[in-house]
């Protein structure tokens, strides 16, 4: 066949994958709307009482019911909701009267500074400390690797972090207490991306950018050592799958050093598989910020959604459980489309 | 033989479950099972695993000659309110007085009965939608695998939250919604285990014979899916204990006053800096009882599932 035939399957086939992922993610984005519109519906919580209270008129009530486009047959109701959902329309919350989507926003950043700096620690010490438990294997790092990993997988987030509180804010002093910043600070810089350490660093507030850091500390430590415990799990299987492999052989024989061998040959070949591990567990950390921010009292979307659901405000939490379902299904299929794109063995 | 020295009852039994020419069907079982049991037990965390969940279900069933108080009946508020550790009350007290050892102990109960629920409503659903899949095959294959794709796909502890939302919080309602959003990753297994037995020769001989699909599917080809899903039920079941307590710590569980580990560090949560036993005895708890589970499982699957252990 000739290079132009061969590029052109090379570029067939990667236009079909593509269309494929639309359709998965078509599908699975539709399905999780489904979830959320059919939860919505089983709510024991009257939406038309909701916002009229209990004592309202007759033809108010059917008025609102009317507004609400709860008349119609479910069907019908159905693809309406798809239709806003897709739009980014989730109605009113009625606990803050704004658009849910709006609240979204101004909540969403904090949750992502806190995900993007555990996913960062974790990363960074993960991946180095999965390498080496690979590497000295059955020595005692790869036991201690092991057993890091283990207490990550069954130690409760909210009670990790209630005692890191307990320890290095009450006990130690080491760090500030739960929230973003101090309030003395709150009103020192204008929020322009919503990430705190990013607007006070712009705006040169030293001061305020210390004390944000001082907040942010304990819960990015600890989303990191989650992410750790995952990351370095997993990077430890794929390194000894590639230390087996017989091209290591080869570099070793070749006289490479070891280091070289190690970090340039194998951890390359486990870096593909790896960008998936990362992914999910930045996607993790978003899901889990539920159970950290309530812990840290960390104005996010997942305080925001808890705190919906205690004042049963079901568009806000519907809202918040699309918008983190989303990025949770694009991260996982993305970062299986990066995998299949980087790895030419998958093609 | 003659003059050979008479064996003991011990190694005598040893040799029978040993026997490479089993006599029977029990023979030959009860010699696989002893020979995985011997590799398990070469294995000190899986067996520390095995304690520890062992420990759970006897604290569990013997609750109330273990505790040494009522887990729910409120004590004397001006004397007992949030006592420190001591030896009457092992693990101090609570805001109302009650003794923290005691309802950790119930509260192993409700663990246990999440854990079990969850393992005994999600597993059938996952085993039955992956081998109909993965036997059937053509489209009823693309829908199942799909519908299990769109749920794999989806956050576990969002979606249980917004379920438990919809139905309302209390315990049920929690290892219902837990239960939905856990057995998808059983049907993946199921499929794959029967992808590999579907074309093999003692089911084509099954089907020569007449059987019915159903029951090649549940006489034949589920009990060879199951140790597969069994080591990955356990393994979940961590994950499981983790996401109860989670939904727990956020009120939507147990309710009050039911002695729930995560509704527990909930409240410990508001005596944190000066009574820190409330919050972190029941925290301790959990975190015991799932790294139990996952010792038990990481060894279960060493010894069911030696491709998977690395």
């Amino acid at each position: 066949m000739s290079r132009g035939g061969e590029h052109a399957s090379a570029l067939r086939s990667f236009l079909k994958r593509l269309a494929q992922f639309v359709i998965v993610l078509a599908t699975t984005l539709l399905g999780l709307v489904a979830v959320t519109f059919f939860i919505g519906r089983v709510v024991p919580i009257d939406p038309v009482i909701a916002i009229v209270g209990d004592r309202a008129p007759p033809h108010v009530y059917e008025r609102t019911r009317k507004e609400l486009g709860l008349d119609k047959p479910l069907a019908e109701q159905f693809v309406i909701y798809v239709k806003k959902a897709a739009t980014g329309d989730f109605g009113n919350s009625v606990l803050t009267t704004n658009p849910v989507m709006s609240d979204i926003a101004r909540v969403f950043p904090a949750t992502l500074e806190l995900a993007t700096l555990g996913t960062i620690i974790g990363t960074l010490i993960g991946i180095p400390l999965g390498v080496l438990a690979a590497v000295k294997r059955g020595t005692l790092i790869d036991q201690v690797v092991r057993f890091l990993g283990l207490v990550g997988y069954s130690i409760p987030i909210f009670w990790l972090g209630l005692m890191g509180l307990l320890l290095f804010y009450a006990k130690l002093g080491w760090v500030a207490g739960p929230g973003r910043i101090d309030v003395t600070y709150s009103y020192l810089y204008t929020p322009v991306t919503g990430i705190v350490l990013l607007d006070t660093l712009m705006q040169g507030q030293m001061d305020a950018f210390w004390d944000a850091v001082s907040h942010v500390a304990l819960p990015a430590c600890l989303l990191g050592y989650f992410s750790l415990a995952y990351i370095s799990r997993m990077t430890r299987s794929f390194m000894l799958n590639e230390l087996a492999q017989e091209y290591v052989i080869a570099a070793r024989v070749k006289g490479l050093s070891e280091f070289r061998v190690i970090w340039r040959h194998a951890l390359r070949n486990a870096a593909v598989p790896l960008i998936t591990v990362i992914a999910l567990s930045y996607a993790n950390l978003l899901e889990g910020s539920v159970l950290t921010e309530t812990v840290f009292a960390w104005p996010g979307l997942g305080q925001y959604i808890t705190n919906s659901l205690q004042n049963a405000d079901m568009n806000a939490v519907l809202g918040g459980t699309i918008v983190i379902g989303t990025v949770f299904v694009l991260l996982n299929l993305v970062s299986d489309l990066l995998y299949r794109l980087l790895d030419p063995r998958t093609r | 033989m003659a003059g050979a020295p008479p064996l003991s009852q011990s190694s005598r039994l040893q040799a029978w479950l040993l026997s490479p020419e089993p006599a029977s069907r029990w023979q030959a079982r009860f010699g696989r099972f002893y020979l995985g049991w011997r590799s398990f037990t070469k294995n000190p965390l899986a067996v520390l695993g095995l304690v520890i969940v062992v420990l759970l279900i006897l604290v569990a069933v013997l609750a109330p000659l273990i505790a040494p108080y009522s887990p729910i009946a409120g004590g004397d508020l001006r004397t007992q309110r949030l006592l420190p550790p001591s030896e009457t009350y092992w693990f101090g007290t609570d805001d109302q007085g009650r003794d923290i050892f005691s309802r950790v102990v119930y509260g192993s109960r409700i663990t246990l009965w999440v854990v079990m629920l969850v393992a005994v409503i999600a597993t059938p659903i996952g085993v039955i939608i992956g081998t109909v899949a993965g036997y059937t095959g053509g489209w009823v294959d693309t829908v199942l695998m799909r519908i299990t794709d769109i749920f794999l796909a989806f956050p576990r502890l969002i979606l249980a939250l917004a379920f438990v939302a919809a139905l309302g919080p209390g315990i049920e309602n929690a290892i219902i919604a837990i239960s939905i959003t856990s057995w998808p990753p059983y049907a993946r297994i199921a499929r794959a285990e029967t992808l590999t037995v579907r074309n093999s020769d003692f089911i084509a001989a099954v089907k020569l014979q007449g059987a019915s699909t159903p029951r090649i599917i549940f006489g034949h080809i589920i009990p060879l899916c199951i140790s597969s899903v069994i080591v990955r039920v356990t393994l979940d079941m961590a994950g499981i204990i983790l996401t109860a307590a989670g939904l727990g710590f956020l009120g939507l569980g147990a309710q009050p006053p039911m002695p729930e580990w995560g509704a527990m560090v909930a409240t410990g949560r508001n005596y944190l800096i000066d009574q820190w036993w409330v919050a972190a005895m029941p925290g301790l708890a959990i975190f015991v009882v799932s790294l139990g589970f996952n010792l038990l499982g990481d060894g279960l699957r060493d010894v069911l599932d030696p491709k998977a252990a690395k």
